[in-house]
């Protein structure tokens, strides 16, 4: 089955990050196809690569980015929801005169529109948050 | 895409407070683009987001109410509300926007887009959708 997965909750904050998560793998695990998984909400926040938690604790970005990575899956970020919490890549940085960037390995940032597209595309969109 | 799906938007939270309103109202304004089969559910808390007469003055907030009535002319015309979740709160469709959109087919009439369902309709107008956005 096609999925696209909408995480909308931001990490150790609230465990939809970590569900969808293993959700995604777990699927990945039964053979079945991620369209996407699109970051909403404080999900965005899912995607700063200057996380640092504690040493004994999970990384929930670093496992993100190689998951993106090993499967080769689409991760993208909400430009709206980005600009509001500080999530920028070189693109934004440059059009909105911010002097760094914070996006991790994996992800990218575009519009809602992608997240439409990924209910049209898929079988199943799945929504993890409250 | 050619393929159209009937995509529901369920709003289940109070206008302010979070900003989960807001951000389901924006996905609703970019998907209008999509030429899907749109249609929007209010309850629970999610009722208040249509409440006339809202004023943010005190809480510094952008008080983005005035959009709901521009869903008519994004064709967003399918907007169920439900009736015990409005009673359960002490309201009436009075209470509410009155929402409408014009229907080009019959010489842009002004039609209702606000329609009242009971809880066991909103749950057949679920089932029909090939996609829900909760919010």
């Amino acid at each position: 089955m096609k999925l696209t997965i909408q995480v909308n909750e931001g990490p150790y904050q609230h465990q939809s990050a970590d569900t969808a998560y293993f959700f995604a793998k777990a699927a990945i695990e039964k053979g079945h196809e991620i369209f996407r998984i699109f970051f909403y909400h404080d999900g965005v926040n899912n995607g700063t690569r200057l996380t640092t938690p504690p040493q004994d604790d999970r990384n929930i970005v670093k496992r993100w980015s190689e998951l993106a990575q090993a499967h080769n899956i689409d991760m993208v970020v909400c430009v709206a929801a980005a600009q509001r919490r500080g999530i920028v890549d070189d693109g934004e940085a440059q059009r909105n005169g911010k002097d760094a960037t914070n996006i991790a390995p994996g992800f990218r940032i575009s519009g809602l529109g992608q997240l439409i597209e990924g209910g049209v595309q898929s079988d199943r969109l799945i929504v993890f948050g409250d | 895409m050619s393929e159209t799906k009937k995509m529901m938007y369920i709003n289940r939270r109070a206008p302010y407070g979070t900003i989960y309103a807001w951000e389901s109202l924006e996905v609703v304004l970019i998907g209008a683009a999509f030429e899907q089969d749109v249609s929007m559910a209010f309850m629970d808390d999610g009722v208040y987001q249509l409440v006339k007469g809202q004023n943010t003055t005190g809480i510094g907030m952008k008080n983005f109410s005035p959009t709901y009535a521009a869903l008519g002319d994004y064709e967003v015309n399918q907007i169920y509300v439900e009736k015990e979740s409005l009673e359960e709160r002490g309201l009436t469709l009075d209470d509410l926007q009155h929402l409408v959109w014009e229907d080009e087919d019959e010489d842009y009439a002004e039609k209702d887009s606000i329609r009242l369902v009971t809880r066991t309709e909103m749950a057949d107008v679920l089932a029909e959708q090939d996609v829900l956005f909760n919010f």
